[in-house]
């Protein structure tokens, strides 16, 4: 794809690629270069894997002026739209349109499908359960061996037991899912080798949903098929909401418990304010705080302009690419002063992480909830906890669209 | 204060009620806003205009 030049837009030669390195000594910083972009102007021109030259945005308050922007949109089958990878241009036309790609009614009609279970006051009433799960994980950790990675113990079974019940899939069948939610989430990939995991785990929610519709239950995907039955969405839509929320539902609050163990052990500091806290306004706006400095969304929130735009001092021309990054937005130090800072102190209200608009996450009060039980419930349970490596030896995530840790070796 | 809700641009992300759950509240089939209070009493004030600023399909319009 060559790129679009409409009107007098001129693009020069030398805009940076996208994505950006992070630095190495500096894993919980966005990538430097894209904090220097920020300083001087909250958008600019980006080069993608295509040759393309979208629009980057690295300011928080253009950020959340976009998100909610009704000329930009998320249909990735318009002309200029900056697609992830080849993997999702290649497969633009077969997949299904979802609560991901749609826009305005149509992307209205998929949401308010989807949200019946992640109301906040359904999911107060989760918080028992949740507290449950996060101590029986904390129970295993405690009487197994030393060092116990985290990753594996506590991180990912707590988001995976609790959407494996909120959805009506069998945890038995975990270790499927995960392994091709994985595949899924490859930040680089090649066409073909993501599509055999996609396509299986799409052929896994299709049966189940099919299973739900002869014998429905209190979840989910009973719901969604509840929908099919009633005529309202086929098969295939329904497994790819389903899809959707599996993989959103653990990957990513996953990663998000993983290194935010790690940024607590990391600002010890922090961290014994937050052990010490009983006030729920205060856990919770740690958890927003960590939200805020991890950002663990990389590669940006893709959408393309369907109407000029005059904004930050730009004009973003009608087919224009928009890259909407949350990690700067989030280190924006015109909204958080000190941004390089965890600071619990700070009200972190408006942070980015779950997005902003219409898009923003569907999951988002289960994700807080989930990881507020999890950070302080651990913290006062292991106060000891240490890391048994050095920090510079801890496996990062570069190479996924979440960033997180692959494993957290832990002593205490 | 007076507070007018768009039910029709309503995304259901619960930040409404997680700033003000005295004040609004969600439809149990889909989450969308319902509104509980149309005139918030002055100690209310503060987190009615968290939840308008934090509502992510600018649903929540105020009147003061």
């Amino acid at each position: 794809m060559s790129d679009t030049l409409t009107g007098a837009t001129e693009v020069s030669a030398d805009v940076p690629d996208y994505p950006m390195e992070r630095d190495a000594g500096c894993p919980f910083a966005p990538p430097r270069q894209m904090l220097e972009m920020g300083t001087t102007k909250p958008l600019s021109r980006v080069r993608i894997w295509d040759g393309s030259t979208p629009w980057l945005i690295t300011g928080h308050e253009v950020a959340r002026e976009l998100f909610a922007d009704a000329r930009v949109s998320v249909d990735d089958r318009r002309t200029g739209f900056p697609h992830w990878n080849e993997h999702m241009l290649s497969t633009v036309s077969k997949r299904p349109r979802s609560v991901f790609t749609a826009d305005a009614e149509e992307h209205t009609r998929f949401r308010r499908m989807l949200s019946k279970p992640f109301t906040f006051r359904r999911v107060e009433n989760l918080r028992p359960a949740i507290q449950q799960v996060t101590d029986e994980c904390i129970d295993a950790i405690l009487a197994g061996p030393q060092p116990a990675d985290i990753v594996a113990k506590l991180a990912l079974p707590v988001p995976t037991k609790v959407i494996s019940e909120m959805l009506g899939v069998p945890y038995e069948d975990h270790e499927f899912f995960q392994e091709h939610a994985n595949a899924g989430l490859a930040r680089f990939a090649a066409a073909d080798a993501m599509q055999k995991g996609a396509m299986s785990l799409h052929q896994y929610l299709i049966n189940l949903v099919e299973e739900k519709q002869a014998n429905p239950a209190e979840d989910a995907v009973s719901d969604l098929a509840e929908r099919v039955t009633a005529g309202e969405i086929s098969v295939k839509e329904a497994a790819q909401l389903g899809t959707g929320l599996l993989i959103a539902g653990h990957e990513t609050t996953a990663n998000m418990i993983g290194i935010g163990v790690l940024a607590l052990l990391e600002n010890p500091e922090q961290a014994a304010l937050l052990r010490d806290s009983d006030d729920p306004k205060f856990i919770a706006n740690a958890a927003e705080e960590l939200m805020r400095y991890l950002s663990i969304i990389q590669n940006g929130q893709r959408r393309v302009a369907i109407d000029d735009i005059e904004i930050g001092g730009e004009t973003i021309r009608a087919g224009e690419g928009i890259i909407i990054d949350l990690a700067p937005a989030n280190w924006d130090g015109a909204a958080y002063p000190d941004p390089d800072r965890l600071d619990f102190t700070r009200d972190a209200g408006q942070q980015l992480g779950f997005g902003y608009g219409r898009h923003q996450c569907v999951g988002q009060q289960l994700a807080r909830a989930e990881l507020q039980i999890v950070f302080h419930t651990l913290l006062r349970r292991i106060p000891t906890l240490q890391l048994a490596v050095p920090v510079e030896a801890v496996p990062f995530k570069h190479d996924r669209l979440a960033y997180g840790v692959y494993e957290l070796p832990v002593t205490w | 204060m007076r507070v007018v809700v768009d039910q029709d641009r309503c995304v259901s992300s619960g930040q409404c009620v997680l700033n003000a759950m005295d004040v609004f509240d969600q439809r149990d089939d889909d989450g969308v806003v319902e509104l509980l209070v149309e005139s918030p009493a002055p100690q209310q004030h503060t987190e009615v205009r968290n939840a308008a600023a934090a509502c992510p399909a600018l649903a929540i319009h105020l009147e003061e």
